[in-house]
């Protein structure tokens, strides 16, 4: 039976949505182990047996997140070999890609990213050009890394659980000496909102928000959405880089996606056009998100966003 | 310091965009210097300029792998204020993915830096066509060079290159040593446009067009044949259509909510 290995970085207190997402599909590829760094806790270690994880393998060293990508390669490289996978699922983030790529170039394995399914013989199903194509790719080499991008599957444990056996994948010491050094790190005060990709509904602001994100945000709480915002939006400052969606911020795939004050030029419509369902608000009748919006409404913002709040507030009690 | 950009030539994202319906490549019709090429090359030109720009000997040298076209690129990076300009051309790197590419790439910095050492390799953080962001972290990998990626901050002191790199939870400050491969997000600076005498002295700088053979690379190893990854269908997504389009009446807000208790989306 084919293997498959699941990279998990830092998994915490416990195993986030696109963890188990990843578990999920590497079942429908073959035999799974999984590939951890840092700190191993008993719960994490049970939802790994749960969704039907062989092995665990961790790295000797203790000190990779201190370096930027290259170690936690070359940790995956071992865990690569001492498992026999030939499929390797990362996560899409940026860490998770460079390591994809590292990984690629380590075992001369072809690397595919922003994978949204995998067939059982390996072929990876992705959106490119900004969703305008969909298509199908597969590795020509004996082992296949993908990045597969969160919401893919619906996670579910296995139909019986594993009690996976806990390795140790020797890290040499030369994997950090060419890498770059983390020396300080400053956490971002968390939102409490749900992660912009990996969240089933998103309200964005753009221009038309003119500073004041409160209706968007006020209307994403009551859905419990993630707030996102166009890059005039960000570059305005009203709002964190992180919130942008669209070309060169986030890509998004909700399963409802509402816009509030965008216009829907390209460079956003590129980051949300794959959401299921869309709806715009606009004052301007002539916005190009019309074109594209499953229910449009041409009217203030500020009138709409709070009336919708509201009404929903009252439907749920 | 001497700096190689790399930049690509690829098809404008502000209007629609095509994948050839023989072999899945990318149709180059209509290409531009990727938006995304021109922070790193601001990047370059500000480290350059506060150590006294190309009169004490500081170079920009902007990198570009493609067909004929992408001496556009090129041509629109020497504008901008690049010192010099290689172009990597050879029939047979069409069809390269980002493995390939950055084998190709790997060889051309390295023959780049033959005569003189290079300090920096600056990319943007991704192209704007293949999106995948693989190949600054491979081309790192096979230089056996730290790799400095989504530098949202950048400067050089004492032989070392300190960047800022943002994540959604927080921000880490990045060290490594020179040369370095670093990709820059479009969050560093404000790239600067073109001007008039930056037109005219483009006329005069050099751009050098290298095969595979002058950069040592077996042409077995690059395009379609070296890749790793082949794409094999490419379908067109369906246009999203408008659907129901309303003006408010003063009721719009609740309208909205009914449709999405209609979609089972509440």
């Amino acid at each position: 039976m084919a293997k498959v290995l699941v990279f998990i970085d830092n998994p915490g207190q416990a195993l986030k949505k696109s963890s188990l997402e990843l578990l999920t599909i590497a079942r429908t590829l073959g035999e799974t182990a999984v590939a951890v760094n840092g700190t191993l806790n008993d719960d994490v270690a049970g939802a790994f047996g749960s969704h039907g994880a062989a092995a665990i393998f961790r790295p000797s060293s203790d000190d990779l997140d201190a370096y930027l990508v290259g170690p936690k390669a070359a940790f995956l490289a071992g865990a690569v070999a001492a498992s026999g996978a030939t499929t390797v699922l990362l996560e899409n983030s940026f860490d998770g890609k460079e390591i994809a790529a590292r990984l690629g170039i380590k075992l001369g394995a072809g690397v595919i990213t922003d994978v949204v399914a995998v067939d059982p013989d390996g072929t990876a199903h992705k959106s490119v050009l900004a969703g305008s194509y969909t298509t199908t790719a597969k590795a020509t080499t004996a082992v296949c890394v993908l990045t597969v991008k969160p919401n893919s599957v619906t996670p579910e444990p296995a139909g019986a659980a594993a009690s996976p056996e806990v390795l140790t994948v020797d890290v040499p010491e030369s994997a950090s000496a060419g890498a770059a050094r983390i020396t300080g790190r400053t956490d971002k005060p968390a939102s409490g909102r749900p992660d912009l990709t990996e969240a089933r509904i998103v309200v964005a602001g753009g221009r038309g928000v003119d500073g004041d994100f409160g209706p968007v945000e006020e209307l994403a709480d009551a859905l419990g959405a993630a707030v996102g915002a166009s890059r005039a939006a960000t570059d305005a400052g009203w709002i964190g880089h992180d919130a942008q969606v669209g070309q060169t911020g986030k890509t998004v795939s909700p399963q409802l996606y509402i816009s509030a004050g965008i216009s829907g030029a390209i460079q956003q419509k590129a980051g949300m056009q794959t959401a299921k369902v869309i709806v715009a608000v606009n004052k301007d009748a002539e916005s190009p998100v019309f074109e594209i919006a499953d229910f449009g409404i041409i009217g203030d913002l500020f009138q709409v966003l709070p009336q919708a709040t509201e009404e929903i507030k009252k439907r749920k009690g | 310091m001497k700096i190689i950009v790399l930049v690509k030539h690829v098809p404008d994202a502000q209007l629609d965009r095509h994948l050839s319906a023989e072999d899945n490549t990318t149709d180059r019709a209509d290409s531009i210097l990727s938006e995304l090429d021109e922070y790193a090359l601001e990047a370059a030109l500000q480290l350059t300029e506060a150590r006294g720009g190309a009169k004490a000997g500081n170079q920009v040298i902007a990198l570009s792998m493609g067909p004929a076209g992408a001496v556009n690129a090129i041509k629109k990076s020497l504008q901008i204020g690049a010192t010099e300009g290689v172009h990597l051309r050879d029939d047979a790197l069409a069809g390269s993915d980002a493995a390939a590419t950055s084998l190709a790439l790997a060889a051309a910095v390295r023959h780049l830096g033959a005569d003189s050492p290079v300090d920096l390799v600056l990319t943007g953080m991704a192209s704007t066509d293949g999106e995948t962001s693989l190949v600054p972290a491979q081309l790192a990998e096979r230089l056996g060079l730290p790799q400095v990626t989504f530098a949202s901050e950048l400067e050089v002191d004492g032989g070392r290159v300190i960047a800022r790199r943002d994540s959604d939870t927080h921000y880490d400050t990045i060290e490594a040593p020179l040369p370095a491969v670093v990709s820059v997000t479009d969050q560093i600076n404000e790239p600067r446009f073109p001007n008039f005498k930056g037109i005219i002295a483009a006329k005069r700088k050099t751009i050098t067009t290298l095969s595979l053979a002058e950069i040592g690379v077996d042409p077995a190893q690059v395009g379609k044949a070296g890749s790793w990854t082949a794409v094999q269908t490419a379908a067109a997504r369906p246009p999203r259509t408008a659907g129901t389009i309303i003006t408010d009446e003063g009721d719009a807000g609740i309208k909205l909510v009914e449709f999405l208790a209609a979609q089972k989306l509440l």
